[in-house]
């Protein structure tokens, strides 16, 4: 058996070890450092955790205002809150004065469960990807989390970083995450599949099920979204000739958009969405709520046999 | 107090409560999740309002004919799906559905339940709606009341305050905002979060009536909302000083409670207390 983790732990526990390397990281949370881990960080070091009660707008302009003044802010709520209550915060002064403020959110995507629609964050990713020199990572898993959050911490400006709710297994196997640089996580040669954060295994166990069939399906782990990495995917595309995106999300505005925006003007393939249909979620049982909403291994090998017929 | 209930009422009234506490803990704890502490110490604020005081059910169909509630704090859902059900909006059995999937009992408000009439779950907005509500209300002449329900850490949004000030410009005294003053949040104490004290003071310079009341005195509930009624010109706000966790000893007070269901252990435990 993988082992599973909760990225959010890791995250929790990287942000120990950052403020222990550097003073001048300062972490933010809205009530909900509970559930984001930055409780680990508070525990540490209460003076320079910053408790903003449940405001989110003002949260994210004073770490705009900590940026100015020469510290590396890391903002942490539900991907909900953080991306939607606040966009306009973030659009106007975090991105626009390039300000070294890293958003590091939780529970995104439908695995949020029984909490229900006004917390499973469909649409973030398209939020955040839209706005100039906002940068986007996806990770797949905590190590890729860890690893994610470290190269984001060693840049300057802002990032948003979107971790689920649930225990993921692990997956990822390499030492360091290059801002931009995708992940071949399985080579195949009839379908490239594309996925990023919990999808990722989706996709994989997705190959396995193809191989069974005599289909052998590339698995690219697309842990940025936003620098997309155009090259693996021409690399990929010129053997394959179709894709699957696979994503935790909407399917307008998300990762298969950007993949879609790339190829299209690149190396045109058909292609298929896996992702939420221009829906709201609802409450369940994270498990059920990925069969509802089509997010399974079988909905991606399925998907993956349709798009090859269009070839 | 100027307004009174018969003691046959308040008798009534608290066996209404104690109903709702345990439909809470049932529905909560077969969910597996949910929000059991603000759940409880709203539990006589809106057993008070919905028996005694909003006009409302199911078979008053013209919306201009009946008074509105909107929780805004709508993590706390479970009180109110136990007040819609045996006011007859849907079967009492729906209970048992709360949080599955395609159930029409959500995590939080959703306009598919009946008697729900707009979402909520994101904090701080519910304000605004009511506000709308009102104002529509005014309007048409309506003559009905919008009563909201907040958290004391939900006055910490900023969106509350820009609603404040709009209802007092536009002398909404068709409008009752009633705050949960529970004391808490999810990370701690309000007072040590981000204070919204004093809360009073802040709502009389926004221009409002304001009531403050044992949040779980049943008559003092029922003064506080009747008193309201005469107030022209200027919205009401009814500060309610409860209990996190209200009627379960454990519970009471007790922060991991605010967001996590009882154990089949804890469960046993809270029912026999209500029992008794
Ligand atoms: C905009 C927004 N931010 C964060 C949350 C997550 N959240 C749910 S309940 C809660 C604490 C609410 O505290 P309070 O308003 O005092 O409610 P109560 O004590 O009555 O449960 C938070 C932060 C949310 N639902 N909406
Ligand atoms: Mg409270």
């Amino acid at each position: 058996m993988t082992e599973m983790l909760m990225a959010r732990e890791a995250y929790g526990d990287l942000l120990v070890e950052l403020g222990t390397e550097n003073k001048n990281i300062f972490v933010l949370d809205a009530d909900l450092s509970s559930s984001t881990k930055t409780s680990k960080f508070a525990k540490k070091f209460p003076q320079r955790f910053i408790n903003c009660g449940i405001a989110e707008q003002n949260m994210i302009n004073v770490a705009a205002g900590l940026a100015v003044a020469g510290k590396t802010p890391f903002v942490s709520t539900f991907a909900i809150f953080g991306s939607g209550r606040a966009w306009e915060q973030i659009r106007n002064t975090l991105a626009v004065g390039k300000l070294n403020v890293k958003i590091v959110v939780t529970h995104g995507g439908i695995s949020v469960g029984p909490d229900g629609v006004s917390h499973q964050s469909l649409e973030d990713i398209a939020l955040m990807r839209t706005i100039p020199e906002m940068k986007v990572l996806v990770p797949c898993d905590a190590p890729e989390a860890v690893a994610a959050i470290r190269a984001a911490a060693e840049i300057s400006g802002p990032v948003y970083v979107r971790l689920g709710r649930p225990k993921v297994p692990t997956i990822w196997k390499e030492t360091r995450f290059t801002i931009g640089k995708a992940q071949l996580v399985n080579q195949g040669n009839d379908v490239s599949i594309v996925a990023c954060g919990i999808m990722v295994n989706e996709a994989l166990n997705a190959a396995k099920i193809l191989s069974i069939k005599g289909i052998s399906a590339e698995v690219i782990n697309m842990g940025t979204i936003k620098p997309l990495d155009g090259d693996i995917l021409l690399t990929s595309l010129r053997k394959t000739g179709c894709v699957v995106t696979c994503e935790e999300h909407s399917v307008i505005g998300g990762l298969g958009s950007a993949v879609a925006e790339f190829l299209s003007q690149n190396h045109p393939v058909p292609q298929y969405f896996i992702g939420i249909k221009d829906r709201f979620g609802q409450s369940g049982d994270p498990e059920d709520l990925m069969v509802e909403y089509q997010l399974t291994a079988e909905d991606i090998a399925a998907a993956a046999e349709v798009v090859m017929k269009k070839k | 107090m100027k307004y009174s209930l018969s003691e046959n009422d308040v008798h009534d009234l608290q066996q209404k409560a104690k109903k709702v506490r345990l439909d809470v803990i049932q529905m909560i704890s077969k969910a597996g999740s949910g929000h059991p502490g603000g759940s409880l110490s709203c539990v006589e604020i809106l057993v008070t309002l919905f028996a005694k005081v909003l006009k409302h059910g199911p078979e008053i169909k013209d919306w201009n004919k009946r008074d509105h509630f909107h929780l805004s704090k709508g993590h706390v859902c479970p009180t109110l799906y136990s007040l819609l059900a045996h006011a007859g909006y849907f079967p009492v059995e729906e209970l048992g559905t709360l949080r599955q999937i395609g159930s029409i009992l959500q995590g939080h408000p959703h306009a598919k339940t009946p008697g729900v009439d707009a979402p909520s779950g994101s904090l701080g907005q519910g304000i605004s709606i009511a506000c709308g509500m009102a104002v529509a209300g005014k309007a048409d002449k309506a003559g009905y009341s919008v009563f909201t329900l907040l958290g004391d850490g939900e006055l910490q949004e900023g969106q509350v305050w820009e609603a404040a000030m709009f209802a007092a410009q536009y002398k909404l005294d068709n409008l009752c905002l009633i705050i949960d003053n529970n004391g808490q949040q999810i990370d701690g104490a309000i007072k040590d979060i981000m204070s919204p004290y004093p809360i009073d003071e802040k709502f009389k310079a926004f221009g409002f009536h304001v009531s403050n009341v044992d949040g779980h005195d049943i008559p003092a509930l029922y003064d506080a909302f009747k008193t309201r009624e005469e107030i022209k010109g200027k919205p009401t706000v009814i500060i309610a000083k409860t209990v996190k966790g209200k009627g379960i000893s454990f519970m009471e007070g007790n922060l991991a409670f605010h967001g996590r269901a009882t154990t089949d252990e804890e469960t046993k435990q809270a029912l026999k207390e209500l029992d008794e």
